[in-house]
């Protein structure tokens, strides 16, 4: 598996995120994981209920040196 | 033009009930002294108290002396919180609470946690109820001292199976204390539960006065330096006049409750379906159905919670929300987070005495035009 396409929101508060991860997901093919760097403590909350929302795969959260990290599938 | 204003955050503090008015007014001229003096004005105040006190114990149904006033539904809750524990501390230290239960019961469990004390927090469902199973589960653990849990939700109006929680609680002796502070007034209060607290600015009283009822028979032991009023439950002086007006008003919010919360429910119906269908990409959160008669709670994709309060605050719609950046402490709501719902774009709406349906349907004309403005602002339309 590549690395995933990583989506760098640090510093930025939400909803600019989810939005951020809104924009981006459709120009990627169905399958692809993307990785959300968010430090915003709503991302937690809102990147999931998104995904949910919108019919997407949250796969999880994965904290790394970069911060709290959240893998999200495109699955339509 | 300037928009009438329309007052949409009952939740917060419900506007004063006239009743409470006017015993306000008569108590500040009649129930200045202090009720334990032992000279005329003294003995007025006492018995101006005593019949406050009676008057919201009977309206709860409970004993006059199991019910004493606090200063606020915060000193309640964290009385109820830490008496109810003191009270146990001999068969252990567990506090139970669900994960969605007001700040002020949370800041109370942290103190216990902080001292030495463990605290479990119980999750919900989608729609903000409690996953009964684990609640029973984690009562019946041995060292449990004190189960809490919120009547209804304050953000979300979901309320909670209060009977069956308690009957959980009643099987393994443990003490069930319910915040009630957003259902005492409006609606009756499901029995099972040995200590309560309400809060009278939820009810059309004045702010600044609490309720504790503490049933018989409940180990509860004050949490506080010794004090002898209020059957030695809250220490200080208790703001009378608002005591009085506090308790007034209770009985007046109560009386016609059922009428009131028929009414305010079917706009609050009329708010769920019309900002479901007519504001594109919106979650509508809570139980539809086991829920608060006048509030709702919605967020709004995309949308800043800050931007859009602001927003509606200029078109003279006061409501509140649990969005991130319009807290202090930039964390989004605990109570969205718990049950994974959107927590940006956040709007809670509460309805009161005073709420006509052409205040609803102005909101609910100019709500789809505000979200659509903020949203074009950031770019995000069609997203
Ligand atoms: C459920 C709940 N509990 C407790 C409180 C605290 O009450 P008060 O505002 O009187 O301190 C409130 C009000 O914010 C509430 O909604």
């Amino acid at each position: 598996m590549t690395a995933p396409e990583v989506l760098d929101c640090r510093g930025r508060r939400c909803p600019l995120p989810v939005i951020a991860l809104a924009r981006r997901l459709p120009e990627l093919p169905v399958g692809t994981l993307v990785r959300v760097l968010a430090d915003d403590p709503a991302a937690a909350v809102d990147l999931p209920a998104w995904c949910r929302l919108r019919g997407q795969e949250f796969v999880g959260q994965v904290d790394g040196p970069d911060g709290p990290g959240f893998d999200v599938r495109r699955r339509r | 033009m300037n928009a009438s204003p329309v007052y949409l955050d009952a939740a917060s503090a419900a506007p004063l009930h006239p009743v409470a008015r006017q015993a306000l007014l008569a108590a500040l001229d009649d129930g200045w002294a202090d009720p334990q003096r032992l000279y005329a004005p003294a003995r007025r105040a006492r018995q101006l108290l005593d019949a406050a006190r009676e008057a919201a114990a009977a309206t709860l149904g409970v004993r006059p002396d199991e019910l004493s006033f606090t200063p606020s539904g915060t000193a309640a809750a964290h009385s109820a919180v830490l008496g109810g524990l003191a009270g146990r501390r001999r068969v252990g230290s567990g506090l139970v609470h669900s994960a969605i239960e007001h700040s002020a019961v949370l800041h109370a469990a942290e103190r216990h946690v902080a001292g030495g004390g463990t605290a479990t927090s119980i999750p919900v469902d989608r729609v903000g109820r409690i996953d009964l199973d684990a609640w029973s589960a984690a009562v019946r653990a041995p060292g449990t001292a004190l189960a809490a849990l919120i009547a209804a939700s304050h953000e979300v109006g979901t309320t909670q199976p209060i009977a069956e929680a308690g009957a959980a609680c009643a099987t393994a002796g443990v003490p069930l204390y319910v915040d009630a502070a957003q259902v005492v007034g409006h609606a009756p209060v499901p029995a099972g539960w040995s200590v309560l607290t309400a809060s009278a600015h939820k009810w059309g009283g004045p702010p600044g006065v609490g309720l504790l009822v503490v049933r018989k028979g409940t180990r509860w032991e004050s949490p506080w330096p010794m004090d002898e009023r209020e059957s030695g439950r809250t220490p200080g002086v208790v703001n009378l006049p608002a005591v009085v007006a506090a308790a007034a008003s209770l009985r007046a919010a109560a009386a016609d409750a059922a009428a009131r919360g028929a009414r305010l429910a079917r706009l609050v119906d009329r708010i769920r379906a019309r900002v479901a269908t007519e504001v594109p990409d919106v979650e509508v959160v809570g139980d539809p159905e086991d829920r608060l008669p006048h509030l709702v709670t919605f967020s709004c994709l995309y949308v800043d919670g800050e931007a859009l309060l602001h927003a509606l605050d200029r078109r003279g719609f006061a409501v509140s929300s649990g969005s991130s950046c319009t807290s202090s402490t930039l964390r989004p709501s605990h109570v969205l987070a718990a049950m994974g719902v959107l927590s940006h774009g956040n709007v809670r709406v509460s309805l009161h005495q005073d709420t006509t349906e052409a205040d609803v349907e102005r909101f609910l004309t100019e709500l789809p035009g505000i979200v659509a403005a903020l949203r074009a602002e950031a770019g995000v339309v069609g997203l």
